[in-house]
């Protein structure tokens, strides 16, 4: 069964086109994340999808209906924003039974329900707290709950680990994933974070200016790219692009991640000057400038000592190359 | 040290000019209200003596209040402002959420000119308003003056209410229409609470000129049972002989009620930025 189906869907505000003619599926139980550069349209799209915007064109089917005249509220989706957007004159405990509420379930129900979703995101304490005598992490939390408690058919979440700080980013990501397998809903998830959109997702979509560049499993973008753009979106730090002339490779640039650009103090396909060495204990990232291709990155298991200006000769591994035309499409 | 006692310097001089613009402001206030209680004589031999045993006489609060129909003037005047008070802020509320929160052909166009209202004065369109209350037979109703008083009041309630507005969460609006809350819902459950301070800075700001006002109730509605109390207090200013113990007692009078409701609205604006304070 599809969750969701988007086809041809466009929107624009006035001449400005932010959406350009979007196909999409998302099947049962999938975790599929929106990922793209700011302002490439993707918390519009994930709005159009909830229903509060109104797509320009196209049809956005929810679980097999036509939906595009039904009110937000009619959808069975529950949405968690980045800024929370919890009701700040109601409890916790009302701020998530207030949907349940408003679709006439008795109380017991909503008591039942809300208790519940607390459990899950032990929030059993706080129940009879406003949302101004909460942290930020305890807020996301809320309302995460206040989504569950909801049942719905569809999760969207607009960016909701972006106020938080980074320790409890990874924490309230883990929290989401198990969510996810416990729950077995299908979840649609935009960020500009393409390590959450790595770790998190069971499906990718890459956007770029209102256009879907590229939708697959984080590995497959990962290894399987098919333009410039998505190669140098997925994967941190970003991969390397080289002059393929210069190298007497076909196509217009090669690309190549950090960690298959090889490199050696003797000799290699590139001479390039150290510029940066960063340890990270695991792993270190010696930083190089070369004369034809710019600066390039190279990511060394352990540690490794480069000096700054030292001269360095690096070679990329053929068989990890991705060769990409003038147009910045892959050359397979 | 030197920062410390620069700003001292700078406490001092801008308590200064508060403490000098209070008395200013109040300087006649308290003039009427020491002269209401005291006896004629008393109020032309000295007018700025305090009201001691000597000169001390109630007689103006006995005149305005054996004068039945006094309390008939309050309780219009109450009505007036209380209903165009209602008005203003529930129809500003109103078309500024509406010219804040969707996007429609002429939006903008549309609160310039709900705006233009602040900068023209009713007052010049009286000729006007009267021929219409004439027409429409409401002359000398209490509806005349409310409906006035709203027309009044508007421009600046929308103006600083959609301003305010804007200001509102758009995800917050978004998670009560996901939720299920009515278009009003949102209106009312969840925007107006968050701008209560504005509507109170409004309501202040909308009542103070209303209960004041003579203009419109001497020419709208100026029969016995319509009066308002700044215009029954004219009764006891005569061509020759003016009431002076009397229109002063009727004028302090007149300063409770807006005391209260202003304290009301006050209290309203202090727990609203208090509230956003914290958040």
């Amino acid at each position: 069964m599809r969750a969701l189906e988007l086809k041809g869907v466009s929107k624009s505000f006035g001449k400005t086109e932010v959406i350009r003619n979007v196909d999409l599926t998302v099947e049962d139980g999938e975790f599929c994340v929106f990922v793209g550069p700011s302002g490439c349209g993707k918390s519009t799209l994930l709005r159009i999808i909830a229903g509060l915007e109104d797509a320009s064109a196209g049809d956005i089917v929810l679980d097999g209906q036509r939906m595009n005249d039904v009110a937000p509220a009619k959808r069975e989706l529950a949405m968690v924003f980045q800024s929370y957007a919890l009701y700040p004159h109601l409890t916790v405990r009302d701020n998530m039974g207030l949907a349940l509420k408003q679709a006439g379930k008795s109380r017991a129900e909503i008591k039942a329900a809300s208790d519940k979703a607390a459990e899950m995101l032990s929030l059993g304490p706080l129940m009879d707290r406003r949302p101004a005598e909460l942290s930020g992490g305890q807020r996301q939390r809320v309302a995460i709950g206040r989504a569950i408690v909801r049942r719905p058919k569809l999760f969207l979440f607009d960016e909701p680990l972006s106020n938080l700080d980074a320790a409890l980013r990874v924490a309230t990501r883990i929290e989401i994933a198990r969510l996810h397998r416990e729950l077995g809903a299908t979840m649609i998830y935009v960020t500009h974070d393409q390590v959450e959109a790595m770790t998190l997702a069971t499906r990718i979509v890459v956007l770029r200016d209102g256009r879907v560049e590229q939708v697959g499993a984080p590995m497959a973008l990962y290894n399987d790219p098919d333009n410039v753009f998505v190669a140098g979106f997925i994967g941190s730090p970003q991969m390397n692009f080289l002059k393929a002339a210069a190298l007497g490779e076909r196509g217009q640039t090669l690309g190549i991640r950090p960690e298959h650009l090889e490199i050696s103090r003797q000799s290699g396909q590139i001479a390039a000057q150290v510029t940066h060495v960063e340890k990270l204990g695991g792993e270190t990232l010696v930083y190089a400038r070369s004369d034809v291709h710019g600066l390039l990155t190279t990511r060394l298991f352990g540690e490794q000592d480069f000096a700054v200006d030292e001269t360095v000769y690096l070679t990329p591994v053929a068989a990890r190359a991705f060769h990409f035309d003038a147009e910045g499409q892959r050359l397979r | 040290m030197a920062t410390a006692r620069a700003s001292w310097g700078r406490t001092v001089a801008a308590h200064a000019v508060l403490i000098a613009y209070t008395v200013i402001a109040l300087f006649p206030v308290f003039v009427i209200v020491i002269n209401s209680f005291k006896s004629r004589k008393a109020i032309f031999a000295d007018p700025l003596a305090l009201p001691l045993p000597g000169n001390f006489d109630l007689v103006g609060y006995q005149t305005v209040l054996k004068q039945g129909d006094f309390f008939l003037y309050f309780q219009n005047s109450l009505v007036v402002t209380c209903a165009s008070l209602f008005c203003v802020l529930l129809f500003g509320a109103m078309a500024a959420f509406a010219l804040s929160e969707y996007r429609f052909r002429g939006n903008s166009l549309m609160g310039l000119y709900l705006a233009l209202g602040i900068m023209i004065p009713i007052r010049l369109g009286t000729v006007a308003i009267l021929e219409i209350m004439v027409a429409s037979g409401l002359v000398n109703t209490l509806t005349a003056l409310i409906l006035v008083y709203t027309a009044q009041g508007l421009p600046l309630s929308i103006f600083i209410l959609s301003e305010f507005m804007k200001s509102v969460s758009n995800d917050l609006k978004n998670a009560g229409r996901i939720d299920g809350l009515s278009e009003y819902a949102i209106f009312f459950r969840l925007v107006l609470p968050l701008v209560r301070p504005a509507m109170a800075t409004v309501a202040v700001f909308t009542m103070i000129p209303i209960w004041n006002d003579l203009w419109f109730p001497l020419i709208l509605a100026p029969a016995e049972h319509t009066k308002t109390v700044t215009l029954g207090a004219q009764v006891f200013i005569g061509q020759f002989v003016t009431n002076w113990n009397a229109v002063l007692a009727s004028l302090s009078l007149a300063i409770v009620p807006v005391l209260v409701l202003y304290l009301v609205f006050s209290r309203q604006l202090i727990r609203g930025i208090t509230a956003g304070a914290v958040k």
